[in-house]
């Protein structure tokens, strides 16, 4: 510290009393940008109701699954063809809830409610102005960009898990729970089900990395936060469709949505890693491509909002 | 401010050194081909209250942020503390308070948490001392009732109160202040004002863009005027209003008399209207021009200088009036 900014420190009248500027800093999570990042989104209202969105999911499935099996006929049009995954079985074990719903909020929920937080990361900002604020206090450019990157990766943990403990909560009140049975027909503990239930959590969190970085990069395009939040939205609805159609199986595999539904290969005694590879391997990928596209054009641009 | 603090030997290696801002040709075309900044030569002296002026349109915002590392120049440079701007944003701009184009708040938040999430975005900022700093400024810009209150029912005025807060989360050696009166009451102006000269004195340097000539002029030692993004004239502000002479005025119920005398006495472009003569002093002392009315028999009600006000030197500038657009 330079002379001239003790001088600066002692003019002051409110600061005189304050030590100078220590060398030690952020000693806690807390005092990070990171940290307050993660303290503003998750005081937001829409982030909340998100939340309570997704929370609502496995409630209703719950709700559906106990009504329509009231009578002792088992949920699902037999064969167990119709519906999301697993939903024949939850009336058995109610831990099957938990893939379940994963499986049904997977495909559109969850992304949906990724790029409204990732579409809003940077836009949201420019939009409320607070984005030249936060770069002359100066947050950085890059060290913004990671801040945001890793508060969306952060709310895609929370989401899956709100899902996941949502149905476990549901399940265990509405369904029995005990030992399950996996898709390969081999019997495994509750506690062994537990932890798989949790690995299924982590890696459908893992699945919507690639969105997150997308949307991101959406949300360095423009400076308004309702706009990158659709844009987000409509690519995810539209590649999600374009999986659906046969034509276009050449080059299906690079959709981000394509290998989502392997989560339930974790169900199998022994596991089928193949599809859960490429999946994690496709979504380090986007993660990379959108998030270097993101970053090169973020530091870049002119700041005009 | 009263006195530069030249005493001080660092405050005078950087008058001796660099300027707090100085700007070689910086030049800005936007994307459309419109040319927003052209060619600036700007340099703000260390310890000065800088008044930056110039129509709506004429480039102060655009320089403004070209200076904080918010846009890229074209073409130029720019010097922030004595270091390239946008390179060392990252060393300058803990040094800088800011206010750009009005204040911009997370509505959902308190003032305070408002606060506490710009102190956070500065890597250099201790969060130990965080709260003890965000109180220190909330009660410097009269906020404290209203800290926690949540900032989107916060009126114009709170809000720019708060955006100035924000811009004294540290002990800064520059202040950028765009219109920082805007939506301010009087009783707020003259808050501001105070503030602005309290700042000064403890030798911050004060650049300060504003659209009320005499608020520049009451509170500025430099000024620098910009029209359609061009530098018209910078320097201290006695020597711009200097530019312009203040008229002799003579307050008469004998006016075409006073005139005849003011004639005699060597005044010049003397003009009456009703019982007002006014006219370019004559190089004597005003004294004698006054006696020399008096014995010549006109009754006089009023004789005294009209310094030029900044005003006048700017349309004289610019001709035109303030607030038309380049």
């Amino acid at each position: 510290m330079s002379p001239v900014e003790l001088k600066a420190i002692k003019g002051r009248g409110e600061l005189r009393a304050q030590p100078p500027l220590p060398v030690t800093r952020r000693t806690t999570l807390r005092g990070t940008l990171f940290g307050n990042e993660l303290l503003t989104t998750f005081r937001r209202w829409r982030t909340l109701a998100l939340l309570a969105v997704l929370a609502a999911v496995p409630i209703l499935v719950g709700i559906a699954v106990k009504i329509e099996t009231s009578d002792g006929s088992q949920a699902g049009p037999g064969g167990g063809d119709g519906g999301p995954a697993f939903i024949s079985q939850i009336t058995n074990n109610g831990l099957f809830l938990v893939f379940t719903a994963l499986a049904a909020t997977l495909p559109f929920f969850l992304p949906m409610a990724i790029g409204v937080i990732a579409g809003d990361a940077i836009a949201g900002e420019a939009n409320a102005g607070t984005l030249r604020y936060l770069l002359v206090a100066p947050a950085g450019r890059t060290r913004l960009l990671l801040t945001k990157y890793a508060t969306v990766l952060t709310f895609c943990l929370v989401a899956t898990l709100v899902v996941a403990i949502s149905a476990l909560t549901v399940g265990a009140i509405l369904f029995p729970l005990g030992d399950l049975t996996t898709i390969s027909g081999t019997q495994i503990s509750f506690t062994d089900g537990l932890g798989r239930a949790f690995l299924i959590a982590l890696v459908v969190a893992a699945s919507l990395t690639g969105t997150a970085a997308l949307g991101l990069f959406v949300s360095t395009l423009t400076n308004s936060g309702i706009a990158a939040m659709a844009t987000t939205v409509g690519l995810l609805i539209t590649v999600q469709i374009l999986d659906q159609i046969p034509q276009l199986h050449a080059i299906q595999p690079y959709f981000f949505s394509h290998y989502w539904l392997s989560f339930a290969d974790l169900m199998r005694d022994p596991v089928y890693w193949d599809d859960l590879t490429k999946n994690l391997g496709l979504q380090a990928l986007y993660a990379a491509v959108f998030g270097s596209a993101a970053w090169a054009r973020f530091t870049a641009k002119d700041i005009t909002a | 401010m009263d006195e530069p603090s030249a005493t001080e030997p660092d405050r005078e290696r950087e008058d001796a050194g660099e300027s707090v801002i100085a700007t070689r040709a910086l030049t800005k075309r936007y994307r459309g081909g419109q040319l927003a900044v052209d060619g600036l030569d700007l340099t703000v002296p260390a310890g000065s209250v800088f008044g930056f002026l110039g129509p709506n349109g004429s480039g102060k915002t655009t320089t403004i942020r070209m200076l904080m590392g918010l846009i890229e120049p074209t073409s130029g440079t720019a010097r922030v503390l004595g270091r390239p701007m946008p390179r060392a944003a990252r060393a300058v701009l803990p040094h800088v308070g800011a206010l750009i184009e009005g204040p911009a708040l997370y509505g959902f938040l308190s003032g305070r948490d408002n606060l506490l999430r710009y102190d956070a975005a500065d890597p250099t900022s201790d969060p130990r001392t965080r709260r003890a700093r965000v109180a220190a400024a909330l009660d410097r810009v009269g906020l404290t009732a209203a800290a926690t209150k949540k900032a989107k029912a916060y009126s114009l005025g709170m809000k720019q109160r708060l955006g100035l807060a924000a811009a004294l989360l540290q002990p800064r050696r520059l202040l950028v202040l765009d219109e920082p009166t805007n939506g301010l009451d009087p009783q707020g102006m003259r808050e501001i004002r105070s503030l602005v000269r309290e700042l000064a004195s403890d030798g911050t340097t004060v650049f300060l863009s504003s659209h009320l000539l005499d608020e520049i002029e009451q509170v500025c030692t430099h000024a620098a005027v910009m029209a359609q993004g061009r530098l018209i004239t910078q320097g201290p502000v006695s020597d711009l209003a200097a530019g312009t002479r203040g008229r002799l005025i003579v307050t008469t119920p004998d006016p075409g008399e006073a005139a005849r005398v003011l004639k005699e006495q060597g005044a010049s472009d003397v003009v009456t209207e009703d019982d007002k003569v006014t006219a370019e002093p004559p190089d004597r002392d005003l004294a004698d021009v006054n006696a020399a009315l008096v014995s010549a028999g006109v009754r006089v009600r009023g004789f005294g200088l009209q310094r030029a006000s900044l005003e006048d030197a700017f349309v004289a500038l610019t001709g035109e009036g303030f607030d038309v657009a380049g």
